[in-house]
Formats: C-alpha cells, structure tokens, sequence
C-alpha cells in the first residue's frame, strides 16, 4: 500500500496493489503456501496409517483428497489476516482513500492463488503417495476444474471467516468451526463430483450437477461475502 | 415496551398448541405405512420449520442492524437465534427418535432434511462463542450480524446441496410434508405448525421483555447509585444496551 | 388409539415428552432470571431509600458507562 494515495484510488487500482502487496509477500517471504503443501502431504501419510490402505480410488480417493484440501484451507484461512492485524495493514487500508471491499477482493483472490498453489504441489503428490488409477490427462483437466470452482468457494468463506475471526479472542477455535459448516456443499459437490473420475480402470465423465452446485455456491457466497465484508473493517 | 400483549399472545399460544395436538392425537388418523410412530412428525416437523423460520428472521433483523447500526435489532436477531438454538434442539431430538421408531436406527444419513438440518444447527451453535469471544459491544453486535447474515443465506443453499447430493444415489425415504398426508393430517400438520410459530413467538417476546427489563434495572442501578455500582457479569455472549432505559 | 398400542408407541410418547421437558427446561431458566432480576431491584430499592450517597453522584466517574 505504499503508493501514494491521489484523491480517491479507483478500486481497481486499489485492489491491483493490494494484491500485488499479497503476493510479494508471499513470494519474499513464503509462509502459507509451504505450510499448506506441507500439511497436505503429511495429511496422506496420516491417512496413509489411519485407512491402513496402500493406494485408494473411487470415492475413498476423492474424500482424501478434498478433506485434505479443506483442512488444509482452514490452515491457511487461519494466517491470513494475522500480518494486517498485528502490522497495522488494517490501519493502512482503512486510512487510505479507497473502497474496502478491494482489501476483500484482494484477500480472496490472493488466497485463491495460494490455493492453485498447494494444489500444484498437493495432486501430484496424491497421485504419488495414494491414488491407485494413474492419472491422465484428461483426468487432470477435469479435476482442475472441479478444484478452481471449489477453490474459489473455499477462498471467499475462507477470507470472510478469517477477518470475522481475526478480531476475537479464539480465533484458531473459531475460524475452523464457523467455516467447516458453511463448506460442507463445497464438500459435497467436489468429492461426488471428484469419486466417478478417480474410480480404477477408466475415467468415468463429470456429473454437471456437482459443477454447478459449485458454481452456485460461488456465486451466492461470492456477492454475500462482497457485500457485508465493508462492516467487519469499519472501525 | 416489549411486554405489552404478551399475555394474550401467550393465551392464544395454548389453546392452538393444545388444539393442534388434539387434532393430532384424535382427528387425524392412522398412517397406512408408518402407523402410530408417524404422529411424532406433529411435533419434530414444526419444530424445524420453526427454527428454519427464525435463524431466517434472525438473518433479516442482523441486515436491518447493518444498515441502520440500531442496537435494537441486534438483540432482536440475537434473541431469535437464540431460541432457534433451544427449538432446534427439540427438532433434533425428536427427529432421533422419530428414525428410531421408522426405520430402527438413530441416525440415518439417507434422510437429507434431516442431514442439512444438523449441518446448520452445528453452524449455529458457532454463534454464541463468536460473540461471547469479542469483547467490545458494537464490535461483538456488528460481527455477530455479519454471522447471522451469512448463515441465513447459507440456509437455503445448504438444503438444496444436501438434497442434490443424495436424490441420485437413493431414493428418497420420506417426505416431510404434503404428498403422504390426508386431508385430516394435513389440518393437524398445519394447525401444528401455527401453533409452534406462536409458541415462537411468545417465547421471543418474553425474552426479549426480560433482556429489557434487565438492562432497564440496570441502567437505574447506574444512575442511583453512580460509578461505585458493580454491574453485574464481566464479558458476555448477550447484546448490551448501549442506551437509555425508556421504554420502547 | 383406544384398542391396542402398537410397540412403537413408547417413541411417540418420548418424542412429545422431549418437547414437554424443552418447555419446562426454559420455564426453569426463567425462573432461575426472574430471581437474579428480584435480586437485583431489591439492591436497587436500597440504593432509592437507603441512604443517598452523595447528592450529586456519578460526578466524578473514572470509566465512562
């Protein structure tokens, strides 16, 4: 937020710098990415001995891999807001002569990248460490669908509840409780979605139904999230 | 004034609680399929309808707190959600107890209400810890309001996930209303349901004349006795009043 | 349901039985509020007639209300 501030920025300038602020961040100094990819691949390992399975598939592989995504997510959704509290970035955005929701809009889609991000690390590893049916590329594609729309879903609940959680007193309590419920459909629809395409012997094709409960779900809680994430800044 | 009717709606509550689950008992007949266990839908059914109904008005009251940063609504959202959590419990419990009867299990995954219906109230149950966890008033009402909000919407879209996730895999066990009842049941069914709405209502309004009353107590121990007063209860999960005692 | 109950019936009875004791768990939090709020007016209804502490009170307050 470093760039001298005219009149009113124009959100979208505002968000493009914010964003840009995220990832530098990220990339000078890498703490959630590393930490997601790092529990997510532990996560295998753990479920490795507690399923007591040398490989998975079908529906097994799909409740893996997106129960590991998600507590991955939470992880992440935990630290996200930590460095604007404790360093004043809330202050800085507040001060500046911009619209708030660029600060949301910035916070979700820096997350979302952080997400594809573990994902890159996270799949390959899966189809390594647990998932029985090799990968094709065709499966590939389809499950990089069925993760962006579940991403986008985990990255708006997850930065909506991480600035809820940010000013209270049992944030790492509160942030997984209040955020696991509200992403159970994105549960649903992305391990029905993701069982039929890891089944053994031949992909089998994605249902649209979980794609568009997916998206519906993006959809309500994307504009939910932009329009009253203004009144948990305002301070 | 929140007091005022409270017990002619209270009256009014009784006689249609009594009278739905007369109806319930002795005009209605027996199910053909389920037999005697399906009476207990005249209570578990409008008891989910009931706390559905009111974290949804709980939701509209915390929109109204956003917009006009009224302290009043915030109570008035709180205190829905608040006895949503009590009757939601009971919707819980009697569905327990009405797959125990039905199908021999306490628990059935198959019956999508029912599943969407936990998921819910377990995001509820968040709430009383998120306010209880903020310690400054205004903060604690306005956090509290973008929950309230944010659970209201997810209401809707929860049920219609978990219902799409399971009508492909198996065939729906039962329907909660409308195609399996007779006309009979159907008068007791929705007799049922007005009565619990209002047994809602009465129990909204006596907290809400009791939460006032005790914020009218209170602010009258301030300005009796001054600053030396202690006041009861440090941080709390309940609205405080920021403003005077009159009555409205 | 005059000739026989069906076995079932127990359910039914525990289902409304649940709802009864809901009904009577709140009429007991009530209860339990009702007395703290007459604890409370009575410190109040000394504070009225006992003895007035100081003419002009909450004059020098330290933390505002």
């Amino acid at each position: 937020m470093s760039p001298p501030a005219p009149r009113t920025t124009p959100t979208g300038t505002a968000i493009l710098a914010l964003l840009r602020k995220e990832l530098l961040l990220e990339r000078k100094v890498p703490q959630l990415v590393p930490a997601m990819a790092l529990f997510s691949v532990i996560t295998f390992v753990v479920f490795h001995f507690g399923l007591q399975r040398r490989s998975v598939d079908g529906e097994i592989a799909a409740g893996v891999l997106s129960v590991t995504l998600l507590f991955a997510a939470m992880l992440g959704a935990n630290r996200l807001f930590v460095a604007d509290k404790d360093e004043g970035g809330f202050d800085a955005v507040l001060l500046a002569p911009v619209d708030r929701t660029a600060l949301f809009v910035a916070k979700a889609v820096s997350f979302l990248v952080f997400l594809v991000a573990l994902e890159i690390v996270m799949v390959p590893a899966f189809a390594l460490f647990l998932l029985g049916p090799g990968l094709t590329l065709e499966m590939v594609g389809q499950i990089a669908l069925l993760l962006l729309l579940a991403d986008i879903g985990i990255a708006v609940i997850g930065t909506l509840v991480g600035a809820l959680g940010i000013q209270t007193r049992a944030r790492d309590l509160l942030v997984p409780l209040i955020a696991l419920p509200l992403l159970v459909p994105v549960i649903i629809g992305l391990a029905r979605g993701l069982a039929p395409i890891l089944v053994d012997g031949g992909a089998g094709d994605l249902a649209g139904r979980w794609l568009a409960i997916l998206a519906l779900y993006d959809l309500v809680f994307g504009l939910l999230a932009y329009a009253v994430f203004d009144f948990l800044l305002d301070d | 004034m929140y007091g005022t009717r409270l017990g002619p709606l209270s009256l009014v509550t009784v006689v249609a609680l009594v009278g739905a689950f007369g109806l319930a008992a002795f005009y209605a007949p027996m199910d053909a399929d389920q037999g005697f266990s399906q009476k207990i839908i005249y209570v578990h059914v409008p008891l989910a309808i009931v706390t559905l109904c009111g974290f949804v008005f709980g939701a509209i009251m915390a929109m109204k707190h956003l917009r006009t940063r009224d302290p009043r609504y915030d109570l008035k959202s709180y205190t829905a959600i608040h006895m949503s959590l009590v009757f939601g419990t009971g919707a819980l419990i009697t569905g327990m107890i009405w797959a125990k009867a039905s199908w021999g299990v306490w628990w059935e995954w198959r019956e999508a209400t029912l599943v969407s219906f936990l998921i819910v109230f377990l995001l509820y149950c968040t709430y009383q810890p998120l306010r209880f966890s903020i310690e400054d008033p205004e903060r604690q009402a306005r956090y509290a309001s973008v929950f309230a909000l944010t659970a209201g919407a997810f209401v809707p879209v929860n049920f219609i996930a978990v219902r799409l996730a399971d009508a492909y895999i198996h065939p729906r066990v039962l329907t909660t209303s409308g195609s399996g009842l007779t006309p009979e049941m159907n008068v007791a069914f929705f007799g049922a349901i007005i009565a619990m709405g209002l047994l809602f209502a009465t129990f909204w309004k006596l907290e809400m004349t009791n939460k006032h009353t005790r914020f009218q107590v209170r602010a009258l121990k301030r300005k009796l006795g001054g600053d030396d007063v202690t006041i009861g209860g440090g941080r709390s999960a309940a609205p405080r009043y920021i403003e005077g005692p009159d009555g409205r | 349901m005059n000739e026989t109950l069906p076995d079932n019936a127990g359910y039914v009875a525990a289902a409304y039985l649940v709802f009864v004791a809901l009904l009577l768990i709140y009429l007991s939090i009530t209860a339990y509020r009702l007395r703290n709020l007459e604890r409370e007016l009575s410190e109040l209804s000394e504070l009225a007639d006992g003895e007035p502490k100081v003419p002009e009170p909450a004059a020098e307050g330290t933390s505002s209300p």
